[in-house]
């Protein structure tokens, strides 16, 4: 998929960019401004701006459509400097997003989607066909809602169009700026979702403003942290960033828990499962016995004849002879699946109050078991790097 | 206490004025808008021309029509010129105002999404500010009309010429206050204020859906 959409993505490069708001009577650095930033943005991956607010992120965002000129330095989009361009024909080829959505109020929601296209003198008939395609793709059903005016949707409902605004003529390259700042938690926490998802099929370039580290660590496949003075920080994948915070500052802004925020970068596919003693309900006890007694760990799990786990068995109530009856199994570990998050994960068996989560595929069958001493291996900063890394892929999905 | 043979008698003359009302207002009102369209936008464009422009508006306003008649008649003697001049001075200050307002009142994340969609600063104005200008620019019109409507009146004492309706009133007034013509002037300028308000009303409905969209959700 990233192969096929990877000329509708862009490369964007900052070379030494600066934005100074000094003057005469401020001669020290002013709130948004930019110190000899460099960073590349490869390809079809988000990027997420971070920061307290005043360091320079939005004013780093703006450079890039030139609502804001640097001071020197250049930005490149696919090699080509911005300064170079048209300024309005510039923008029409980047997706915009902003917190406050900034709909147009006077015009349908159908209108609102179709701006740019219409901008760029599409046809009208293929600007309402795009603008339905998109609608349909942020999850708002176009016969209900071209027609209705701005004033007439939900906080959340706007975000969409916004960002269906955003897509409509296909960009390589989308600015967000807070876009999901404006919404509560919930209706913030399915919009990301949402996008990331979105993302997965689009693979555009992304470059994302935030000043929640939560949400930078959840959007990101690269971060970059920057500080007040517009200094930038670290710029790296998340789990790095929470693994290896690279200056005190941001080891401060990712926060004191940054090792369980690392949790949810990593699923629970990602880690390698241990084995576990197994029977099936009706298999001979004397044999299943044995084999339990001569692991180190004193639990059989039984499983029904469909290798869906049924519970453990304690080794030391393992009949020595028969067979073994479903009644002996107690009470069940947690099921993960391979999508769960080994925060979720911790979080789960914490509440079941044991050591060992049973890992199943989707037709419940099992794959084997995680432990909370292979989730607190992985947090360890000297884990594999391999396996965090691993985790950072899947952070996007 | 009504002389309806006058009236049986005059109703030509009174349709007459009345169409010299409506023509007289309206054009007033048609070269006020055009004048005071150019100098908002100037003064939305150029911030520091705002006070000056506003300021100037405002001073117009303040000088006596009759006193206007009188200085412009040696100028443009009794011209439909000298009728309209004050007409139209006096939309200026309710028509920029309002038009200025209209256009500061375009929410600033509306101006910053339309910059960053590519939207020339000329298409920026006409697609998206003034268009949500539209409310308070014709808020303004109403309110210049009804009050021009009122103000057609006193032309007539440029000459019989002019004054629309207030030739009757005029004329009644000279009579030593005979009440049926100055009756026949002043009830139809009425009416023609309040159909002007009334119709502006409706305009605005229709040319604003999406303002009667925001009025219905903030009602629910």
């Amino acid at each position: 998929m990233p192969e096929q959409a990877a000329h509708r993505a862009a490369i964007v490069e900052y070379q030494h960019v600066s934005k100074s708001y000094a003057t005469a009577k401020l001669p020290r650095s002013a709130p948004g401004a930019v110190n000899d930033l460099s960073l590349t943005v490869p390809a079809g991956k988000i990027c997420v701006l971070v920061g307290p607010s005043g360091c320079g992120k939005t004013t780093s965002l703006k450079m890039v459509n030139r609502l804001i000129e640097p001071t020197s330095g250049r930005i490149l989009i696919d090699g080509a400097d911005v300064a170079g361009r048209d300024a309005t024909e510039l923008r029409r080829e980047i997706g915009y997003v902003i917190q406050q959505v900034g709909l147009f109020p006077h015009q349908t929601v159908g209108a609102n989607v179709a701006v740019v296209p219409r901008l760029l003198g599409w046809p009208a008939a293929r600007q309402r066909e795009r603008a339905e395609e998109l609608l349909a793709l942020v999850g708002l059903d176009p016969a209900l809602y071209r027609d209705r005016f701005p004033a007439q949707l939900s906080g959340g409902e706007r975000q969409r169009v916004g960002v269906a605004r955003a897509l409509a003529a296909d960009p390589p390259l989308m600015l967000m700026d807070e876009p999901f700042g404006a919404v509560d938690p919930i209706v913030r926490e399915r919009l990301q979702n949402e996008f990331l998802r979105l993302q997965a099929e689009l693979a555009k370039t992304i470059l994302f403003v935030t000043h929640d580290i939560d949400e930078a660590i959840k959007m990101g496949d690269l971060v970059a942290v920057m500080q007040a003075g517009g200094h930038l920080e670290q710029f790296a994948p998340p789990a790095e960033i929470l693994a290896a915070p690279a200056s005190e500052f941001v080891a401060d802004f990712v926060g004191a828990d940054r090792g369980l925020k690392r949790l949810s970068l990593t699923r629970v596919g990602e880690m390698a499962l241990q084995p576990v003693v197994t029977a099936r309900a009706g298999d001979p006890a004397g044999e299943a016995r044995a084999r339990t007694f001569a692991d180190p760990f004193p639990y059989l799990l039984l499983l029904d004849p469909s290798d869906r786990p049924l519970g453990w068995v304690n080794q030391r109530h393992i009949p020595g002879t028969g067979t073994l009856a479903r009644s002996l199994a107690t009470p069940m570990s947690p099921l993960l699946d391979r999508r769960t998050t080994l925060k979720d994960a911790l979080s789960m068996m914490l509440d079941a109050d044991v050591q060992t989560g049973i890992v199943v595929d989707r037709a419940g069958r099992l794959r084997g078991v995680l432990t909370v001493e292979a989730i607190a291996a992985a947090l360890r900063p000297s884990a594999d790097p391999e396996v965090i890394a691993a985790g950072t892929s899947g952070a996007g999905s | 206490m009504i002389d309806w043979v006058w009236l049986a008698g005059h109703l030509d003359a009174i349709v007459y004025r009345t169409w010299q009302h409506v023509y007289l207002a309206a054009l007033g009102v048609a070269i006020g808008f055009a004048i005071s369209f150019v100098l908002a936008l100037v003064a939305a464009r150029y911030r520091l021309l705002y006070s000056p422009i506003s300021a100037l508006a405002g001073i117009l306003y303040t000088i006596p029509s009759l006193a206007l008649f009188a200085a412009l008649i040696s100028i443009t003697g009794f011209s439909v010129v000298t009728a309209e001049v004050p007409l139209v001075m006096y939309t200026l200050v309710i028509l920029v105002r309002n038009i200025v307002a209209g256009l500061d009142g375009v929410p600033a994340e509306v101006l910053e999404a339309a910059d960053g969609m590519g939207y020339t600063r000329r298409q920026r104005l006409w697609r998206v500010e003034l268009p949500l200008a539209v409310p308070l620019i014709v808020a303004g019109l109403r309110l210049a009309t009804v009050s021009t409507i009122g103000l057609v009146t006193i032309t007539a004492t440029i000459s019989d010429a002019f004054g629309g309706l207030g030739y009757f009133i005029l004329d009644g007034y000279h009579r030593l206050t005979f009440l049926t013509e100055m009756y026949a002037g002043a009830l139809p300028s009425i009416l023609l204020a309040l159909g002007a308000d009334l119709l502006f009303v409706r305009v605005q409905r229709r040319v604003t859906p999406w303002a009667q969209a925001r009025a219905l959700e903030a009602s629910s």
